[in-house]
């Protein structure tokens, strides 16, 4: 692994780890890679990025590591530059090491410069979300209990040296390290915790990790060349570490009995249904029709009745499909069923649709990585927000993926193969859709008058629950589509046709939508944010509209039947007729 | 063509005149409520044929105050797709008033409606939503 880092570097130097760090970053790369192959189909992104023999990182638990690290955005923006990601577009071994040993460079207070790997390095430390950790980092603490530390007590001893002002500077600082006495005094320091660490390792308290630190310190003693060096160094990441692995204990002790919350959805089965989603239907801002999702969930094998709850608990706003956090709710509720869960009263919160938007922001993940890490949610804003400005006719439908694109175009360009880039703009698209959004590019060719003429007889039904159905599908669509603020994605969701046209709605519109100005997009996110609220009103009103649907449809059928009786009592009358016809004829 | 039948009583949902969901609260009358119900579905058809099929959409979908009984009043309501939902409550129960019993009609197709979107209902089965169960206990406690 050391021979192929070095070797697979490129343009920087031949990259030396120590033993602790290759097992620490295979251990972490390991963990990104199989994150993000845990789900069956991670997609032809995944494929397309495979580097010869190696596996790749996904972006997306990448992404989320480099953020639990607790660097500046901009530093990690730095280090993904710098390890290469950015020139190659992906992950690879070699890359993802370079960033950790960056990382880890980065928390030492280095400079950010690619000599900064060559010396020997802290691990990098980072401080993990419950999700997240309890995936990726669950055993890190066993991992890395005994192991690591001789390696990392001569690596640390050449970064004494180099530490020592700035380490005495921050050990002034006390600190989060619940167990180690005020830094003034080292020697102390070492001997207290030492003994305390055992204990509690034993123990199995959240110091599991600092122990193994402390109890290097008088190994090191002798050999550091200060006493306040290797006292404040191992100090300063114990703190950290005790920090992020009393985090990680927590979470492990939630994660293996989950007592109070089946009902969460981890990244990884989150990534899986997504997956399955998309499988059902490409564009993972528009719905899976009710008869798909019940071919689809009929496969489970649970009963019909079963499968009917499950479907009235997670289709949250009635409409007869299911958009993607909906699907995933109902997903991870028939999981549940198949491990023997009993089905809960009521959608259980962690499965509601909001949180599951906000839990898992779509974007975030997959243009998070190379565009700013700070930014996902003010894209989201911008969205928002220009969707407020314009409230505008469902030709933006079409049009407002396209933006969203540019977007993500722009940031990944240099990063990703172009299959990659169709994730994320999936991706934006499924966040900015799901708000209910519709940023309408200020000059767009009008769409395909046939679409339109649908688009528009289907958005009659939605504001005009009054409407006789029949002046509606003939009204002019332009007319309709101007009052008409509705979000995109309900119009083109239709239960009683096929998705498939929304796909073409997609095609034609990302085609035309090429041209649209980015600009559009950054006010974007914004009116996300304000259209939520529009969302709800606007989900009554679908409601009633579905109502008008079912009823129409029905009272179409009865109008043909009654059309069928009446042409019955016609002939009938006139067969009367014909047979009266001679007798008043003569 | 389904029937349902809300009253002090029973809740009845009807299709085709035969029924897709019943409910009453006191149960132990259901079967006088059976009775009453179909003897109204005759009401029901004939109040429906009587708007004619000159407009079928302008009919209104409530139909208000079938016929009284000594003890019951019997309301009616039938969608555009010919479900027909009977509601019988008791008269000693005066309190209730005709904009009462419309809410309660609309919400009672709100729900059905509701229960259509379900893939997995088959139209003709009975209704097993347990959403719609609990719309319509709030309901009839309501009432009652």
């Amino acid at each position: 692994m050391e021979a192929a880092a070095g070797g697979g570097c490129g343009s920087g130097p031949p990259l030396l780890l120590s033993e602790g760090e290759q097992q620490c970053y295979s251990e972490l790369f390991a963990r990104c890679a199989g994150a993000a192959g845990g789900g069956p189909g991670s997609g032809p992104p995944e494929a397309a990025r495979a580097a010869p023999g190696a596996a790749t990182a996904a972006s997306g638990p990448v992404a989320d590591l480099f953020r639990a690290s607790q660097l500046p955005a901009e530093t990690l923006h730095q280090i993904t530059e710098l390890c290469g990601a950015k020139r190659v577009g992906y992950f690879g071994p070699t890359q993802f090491y370079i960033a950790l040993k960056l990382i880890a460079a980065a928390q030492s207070g280095l400079p950010m410069r690619i000599e900064s790997i060559k010396c020997e390095l802290p691990l990098p430390r980072f401080m993990m979300s419950k999700t997240d950790a309890e995936i990726r980092f669950g055993n890190m603490a066993e991992l890395h209990g005994t192991k690591v530390q001789i390696p990392y007590l001569i690596t640390e001893k050449n970064t004494f040296k180099r530490m020592d002002d700035e380490d005495k500077q921050e050990t002034q600082s006390p600190t989060m390290s619940p167990l180690a006495s005020p830094p003034s005094s080292p020697p102390h320091y070492q001997r207290v915790p030492l003994s305390h660490g055992y204990s509690k390792l034993r123990s199995s308290t959240e110091q599991v990790h600092p122990a193994p630190y402390e109890a290097r310190q008088p190994l090191v003693q002798p050999e550091g060349p200060s006493l306040g060096g290797p006292g404040a160094k191992p100090l300063r990441h114990q703190a950290s570490l005790i920090r992020s692995f009393s985090v990680e204990r927590e979470l492990q002790d939630n994660n293996s009995s989950y007592p109070d919350e089946p009902w969460r959805i981890t990244e990884e089965q989150r990534e899986y249904y997504v997956n399955q989603f998309r499988s059902l239907q490409p564009d993972p801002s528009s719905f899976i029709s009710g008869s798909v999702a019940k071919n689809f969930f009929t496969k489970s094998k649970l009963s019909i009745p079963e499968l009917s709850y499950i479907w009235e608990l997670s289709d949250a706003d009635c409409d007869g499909a299911l958009s993607l956090p909906e699907f995933c709710a109902a997903f991870h509720l028939i999981v549940a069923r198949k491990n023997g869960y009993p089905l809960p009263e009521g959608l259980p919160p962690t499965l509601q649709p909001e949180y599951l938007q906000a839990a898992f922001p779509k974007p975030k993940w997959e243009c998070a990585l190379f565009d700013s890490y700070s930014e996902p949610v003010p894209a989201n804003q911008q969205l928002r927000d220009l969707n407020r400005m314009e409230k505008l006719s469902i030709k933006d439908v079409a049009d407002f993926p396209v933006p969203t694109q540019d977007v993500t175009g722009d940031d990944k360009q240099a990063l990703k193969s172009a299959t990659d880039e169709a994730l994320p703009k999936d991706m934006s698209e499924d966040s900015a859709s799901k708000s209910g959004l519709l940023p309408p590019p200020p000059a767009l060719p009008p769409r395909p008058c046939p679409l339109q003429s649908e688009q528009g007889s289907e958005a009659e039904l939605h504001p005009q629950l009054n409407r006789a159905p029949s002046q509606a599908a003939e009204s002019s669509p332009t007319k309709k589509d101007i009052p008409y603020s509705q979000p995109p994605s309900k119009p083109i969701r239709r239960k009683f046709r096929p998705e498939n046209q929304a796909t073409e709605n997609q095609e034609p519109t990302t085609a035309v939508g090429g041209p649209a100005s980015v600009a559009t997009v950054k006010p974007h996110p914004t009116v996300q944010k304000q259209s939520s609220k529009q969302k709800k009103a606007i989900q009554t009103a679908i409601r009633k509209n579905k109502e008008a649907n079912a009823v129409l449809a029905r009272l179409n059928s009865e109008l043909q039947q009654q059309l069928k009786e009446v042409h019955q009592e016609r002939i009938a009358l006139e067969n009367q007729l014909e047979q009266l016809r001679p007798v008043t004829v003569l | 063509m389904g029937w349902i039948l809300v009253a002090s009583a029973a809740v009845i949902l009807f299709l085709q005149n035969y029924p897709l969901y019943i409910r009453s609260v006191p149960t132990e009358n259901e079967l006088k409520f059976h009775y009453m119900v179909h003897t109204s579905l005759d009401v029901v058809d004939e109040k429906i044929s009587a708007m004619g099929k000159a407009l079928v959409d302008q009919r209104e979908l409530y139909l208000g105050l079938l016929y009284p009984t000594e003890d019951y009043k019997v309301y009616g309501y039938v969608t555009n797709s010919k479900v027909k939902f009977v509601m019988v409550v008791d008269s000693s129960n005066t309190a209730l008033r005709d904009n009462e019993i419309r809410s309660m009609f609309r919400k009672l197709h709100n729900s059905y409606t509701d229960v259509m979107c379900n893939p997995f209902y088959n139209p003709g089965d009975r209704i097993q939503s347990r959403a719609f169960d609990g719309m319509v206990t709030s309901m009839m406690i309501q009432v009652c």
